[in-house]
């Protein structure tokens, strides 16, 4: 099942746009996991990371392709999106848990210390949240951005947390 | 009668960038009429992030590339003619304008323009079911003006009826604006629009129902109002499948079945028309100036067919670029090559397997153009 008939994307959709990170990678903490699978005419993403770390090229169509040495998983990229599809994920935040960053534009925004519901792709429960840090400066243009510790098995899965 | 350099119908994205090339290229007298309150066409309600090219703006919010837009058209001394409607066009580019007081009355103005660029952009459609006229199916675009402009919900528990980019959206906004979104329902095999706006869809929860369409809305809440929707699942030849009904309680029902050009203005000149069906209907063919058949009427945005903002403002950049070349602001040398600057960006906007249709579809039209007529 496509993202096209089911409106979320699979693992193996990641693997064939090249956008799957390597266990390496995640070994060495955060990193930017972006979820664009389709072709469209779209690249801030690209002009947003000083680092050089997500690459589009010519034409403007082509994959976002996460360079895996150049990223540092700061996370500037995830409010730059127009699509909400960029995550930063840090499978080393401690020996039992994960971190997983996204854009959060519903109210009210979470706040750190709060418990939310995790969920997934689909928008199912996975598990408790803790939130750990919301950003929300002017640069990122009102698309806050939530970081929430979840136990690591749930790294891979949880994208967003229950709208309250 | 006033006399005008260059006429604009329409202040919405393709309008307001012909107004502001047109000036910056020089042209002296550029008069924008819109029939609503306040200009910006759309672009007031897009309260998201653009796709698009980084160059240009991308990953702006539509309503701050409106109000930039404004401003710029203000500074550079564009004349903005508000709940103004341009109702009759006559041979010679005489056109009858019905034009807002500030008394709120209205009077009519007749006015020869030298040239012309109609903007009017597109028209929501309509689907027909049972209980369609209940009070609180409305359409997409009014429930988007409705969250985002006026500030209003249009309901609490909303059913979607279309999974284009609009639909997707729309449904998004309204639960940033405190809505519930009950599900999406899509009469084709697949999601419309993109995926990642599906994506932000699925992570909220709400179900995705694609090969169904509405059944039946029953209006026993208050006042008549809608308190039931039915759908159903189709087959491929869109008949219902008996026995897969599943109803839902909801307030409101959205619909974003496609838009369709507005080309009212279009058709009371003598414009050759095409039709077009991924561009929604009869279109204006037109040539690389955005030049109709009718010399010195210009066309540009959902007007020639429907597409989204980003290509609406370009077009309006090309036909803005044009008229200034037709009424000698700028050299026909300078003119093709700051139009050839901006067919590079438009064809951008066309590729990949979203924005193929729609260059094929603009082909087509174009390739029906059969010259402009003798003046």
């Amino acid at each position: 099942m496509s993202i096209k008939e089911v409106g979320y994307i699979s693992h193996q959709e990641l693997i064939d746009a090249k956008q799957d990170i390597s266990a390496a990678r995640y070994a060495k903490g955060p990193v930017a996991v972006v979820e664009c699978v389709q072709q469209i005419p779209c690249n801030p993403c690209e002009a947003a990371c000083k680092f050089g770390a997500i690459k589009i090229g010519e034409p403007i169509t082509n994959l976002p392709k996460i360079q895996e040495d150049n990223c540092t998983g700061c996370g500037v990229c995830v409010a730059q999106c127009p699509g909400l599809a960029i995550f930063i994920v840090n499978k080393t935040y401690s020996d039992t848990e994960a971190t997983v960053a996204f854009p959060y534009e519903y109210t009210p925004v979470p706040k750190e210390g709060e418990e939310w519901e995790a969920v997934n792709r689909k928008g199912e429960y996975q598990c408790q949240a803790k939130i750990v840090k919301v950003m929300n400066p002017k640069a990122f243009d009102r698309t806050p951005v939530v970081t929430v510790a979840i136990p690591k098995e749930f790294a891979d899965e949880v994208r967003s947390v229950k709208r309250k | 009668m006033l006399n005008k350099q260059l006429l604009i119908v329409g202040a919405g994205p393709a309008g307001l960038a012909a107004s502001i090339e047109a000036k910056k290229a020089g042209v002296k007298d550029v008069l924008v009429v819109d029939i609503n309150m306040k200009p910006g066409g759309q672009l007031f309600k897009q309260i998201h992030k653009f796709f698009g090219s980084s160059a240009h703006r991308a990953g702006v919010r539509g309503m701050d590339t409106g109000a930039a837009m404004l401003k710029e058209a203000e500074e550079l001394g564009v004349e903005i003619w508000l709940n103004t409607a341009c109702v009759g066009f006559f041979d010679e580019r005489v056109a009858c304008i019905e034009k807002g007081m500030p008394d709120g009355s209205k009077q009519i103005v007749y006015m020869k323009a030298e040239k012309i660029i109609i903007a009017t952009g597109g028209q929501e459609n309509v689907v027909r079911f049972k209980g369609w006229t209940t009070p609180g199916v409305m359409g997409a675009g009014a429930a988007q003006t409705m969250i985002n402009v006026n500030k209003v919900k249009p309901g609490n528990k909303i059913v979607m009826l279309g999974t284009g980019n609009v639909g997707l959206i729309v449904s998004y906004q309204l639960m940033q604006a405190g809505c519930d979104v009950v599900c999406l329902v899509e009469a084709a095999p697949g999601i419309g629009g993109y995926g990642v706006h599906a994506s932000k869809i699925s992570r909220a929860g709400v179900p995705i129902y694609t090969k169904h369409t509405i059944k039946e809305v029953k209006g026993n809440g208050p006042n008549g109002r809608v308190s039931e929707v039915t759908i159903v699942e189709i087959d491929p030849k869109f008949q219902h499948i008996e026995g897969t009904e599943k109803t839902f309680e909801a307030d409101t029902v959205t619909l974003a079945a496609g838009l369709k050009p507005v080309s009212d203005l279009v058709r009371l000149q003598d414009i050759e028309l095409v039709f077009n069906g991924p561009f929604g209907g009869w279109v204006p063919t037109h040539n690389e100036k955005m030049e109709t058949t009718c010399p010195g009427i210009y066309v540009a945005g959902d007007t020639t067919g429907v597409e989204e903002a980003n290509t609406a403002l370009e077009e309006g950049r090309v036909a803005g670029v044009s008229a200034a070349e037709a009424l000698g602001a700028i050299s026909a040398a300078d003119a093709e090559a700051w139009r050839a600057e901006i067919w590079t960006r438009l064809d951008g906007l066309r590729m990949g397997p979203f924005g193929e249709k729609r260059a094929i579809a603009k082909k087509e039209v174009m390739d029906a153009f059969p010259g402009v007529a003798e003046a």
